[in-house]
């Protein structure tokens, strides 16, 4: 049974280490955040300016000054801190930020990572992510491991262009967990009842 | 010093010139100076090139100059919100230079703090480096880019005396800092205009020294996404 996407989000939280500063992308990466293992305490950050961000506000909680980098409306933690997007992205590229979880187009095996434009279509800009790959200590993906035709995302080199040059980590998908490393891409985990020879058969990448 | 202006309009009177480039504040919708790009449209001030993170929805923000086509170009780092906005970049009537959000940030501070050009791992190997000076520190390679010197800068804070000195609101404050900064002139409209020595000097998020005119307006302050949890 491959992972749906609560399973990977909950596999991604298992990356979580006690004290960690986290940004989180949109999509599945926002989920990880309902999986934070007990006993582990991290603060996530939001590019747009926060560090501490809470749950999503309650009708009568609701503040147009107060929202996360999707531009969805949130709340405080008695933690919490604001400061400007200058300030936000030196702490992302001067490497304080332990950990960005995000979503990708493709992968490739030296981990490239290509997540923000298809030519031909409607380009809407990449945001903070360029950023955020390149600045921070470790970067997972968490995506599903074929695209929509059923072609593999786990490529020897990317054909979209790229939004950070070997820049992943580790990927999270719905067969299982995979980190970069010298050579390819070695696989650490199979969702349950996936097999090694199912990651394979639907992975391009150099599998070592 | 005079900083007070009594509207928008009066406040940016003899600073709007055609073709020029504004940086304005504000995130999404957050944070955006919102009487201030009425005032713009309300002038009619033309190809402008505008830099700011976003470009507004359709019918707020900096949107309303996008349907006067009074905007020639923009350089932004997301622009998914606005339908507007894709009709016109796609029918060849508006410009668009993608820049990353923390460069764009980075540039603006950079132009505002008397920094020409700076050194930054982000986008080295992608398209946003392609032409730019790329230099090798301690092993690791880096793009040039360059600081942004706006004529015109618009921003919004939440309170502010009559020096300029501001505060500003949780996620509100984000690009309006940086935007200030990068302004040969700015204009700062604000939610509450306080008396001198209501705030605390240790707790100002930003000095007057960045603002040359300051307005009190009303603020819709919309929400593009409205997220809840059940009470």
């Amino acid at each position: 049974m491959a992972w749906d996407r609560n399973q990977m989000a909950a596999r991604a939280a298992l990356e979580l280490e006690d004290g960690m500063y986290v940004n989180l992308g949109i999509g599945i990466p926002t989920l990880v955040a309902n999986y934070v293992p007990e006993g582990v305490d991290v603060t996530l950050q939001s590019e747009n300016g926060m560090l501490g961000i809470g749950p999503f506000p309650t009708e009568d909680e609701i503040d147009a000054d107060l929202i996360n980098a999707g531009k969805q409306t949130v709340t405080a933690l008695s933690r919490t801190s604001y400061f400007d997007s200058a300030t936000s992205f030196g702490m992302i590229r001067g490497g304080k930020i332990a950990l960005a979880i995000l979503g990708a187009m493709e992968v490739a095996e030296n981990g490239d990572l290509a997540n923000w434009m298809i030519p031909g279509k409607l380009v809407k800009g990449m945001g903070g992510a360029m950023d955020l790959v390149a600045g921070v200590g470790r970067v997972i993906v968490v995506m599903d491991h074929t695209n929509k035709r059923g072609e593999t995302k786990l490529l020897k080199e990317c054909t979209l262009p790229l939004t950070g040059k070997g820049v992943v980590n580790q990927i999270i998908t719905n067969l299982g967990v995979l980190e970069v490393v010298e050579g390819g891409l070695r696989i650490v985990e199979c969702a349950p009842d996936v097999t090694e020879d199912d990651i394979r058969a639907a992975t391009e990448a150099t599998i070592v | 010093m005079k900083k007070i202006y009594d509207s928008a309009a009066d406040a940016l009177d003899g600073l709007l010139q055609d073709g020029m480039l504004i940086a304005a504040g504000g995130f999404g919708l957050c944070g955006i100076p919102e009487n201030l790009i009425a005032a713009i449209r309300d002038a009619g001030t033309k190809d402008l090139t505008v830099v700011s993170n976003n470009a507004g929805v359709d019918d707020f923000g900096l949107g309303l100059l996008l349907q006067t086509k009074q905007v020639k170009k923009m350089v932004s780092s997301y622009v998914g919100e606005n339908d507007l906005f894709m009709q016109q970049y796609l029918s060849g009537e508006l410009e668009i230079e993608f820049n990353p959000q923390g460069t764009l940030a980075e540039r603006m501070r950079a132009g505002g703090a008397g920094i020409p050009g700076f050194y930054t791992k982000t986008g080295v190997g992608t398209q946003v480096a392609e032409g730019k000076e790329h230099k090798d520190f301690d092993g690791e390679t880096y793009v040039l880019e360059r600081g942004i010197v706006a004529d015109l800068a618009i921003v919004k804070a939440w309170k502010a005396d009559d020096t300029g000195n501001c505060i500003f609101r949780k996620t509100a404050r984000n690009f309006n800092p940086p935007a200030a900064m990068c302004g040969k002139v700015c204009v700062m409209e604000v939610e509450e205009i306080v008396p001198r020595g209501s705030l605390d000097p240790d707790a100002i998020h930003m000095p007057g020294i960045y603002v040359n005119r300051i307005i009190q307006g009303s603020h819709e302050k919309r929400i593009e996404q409205r997220t809840t949890r059940a009470a």
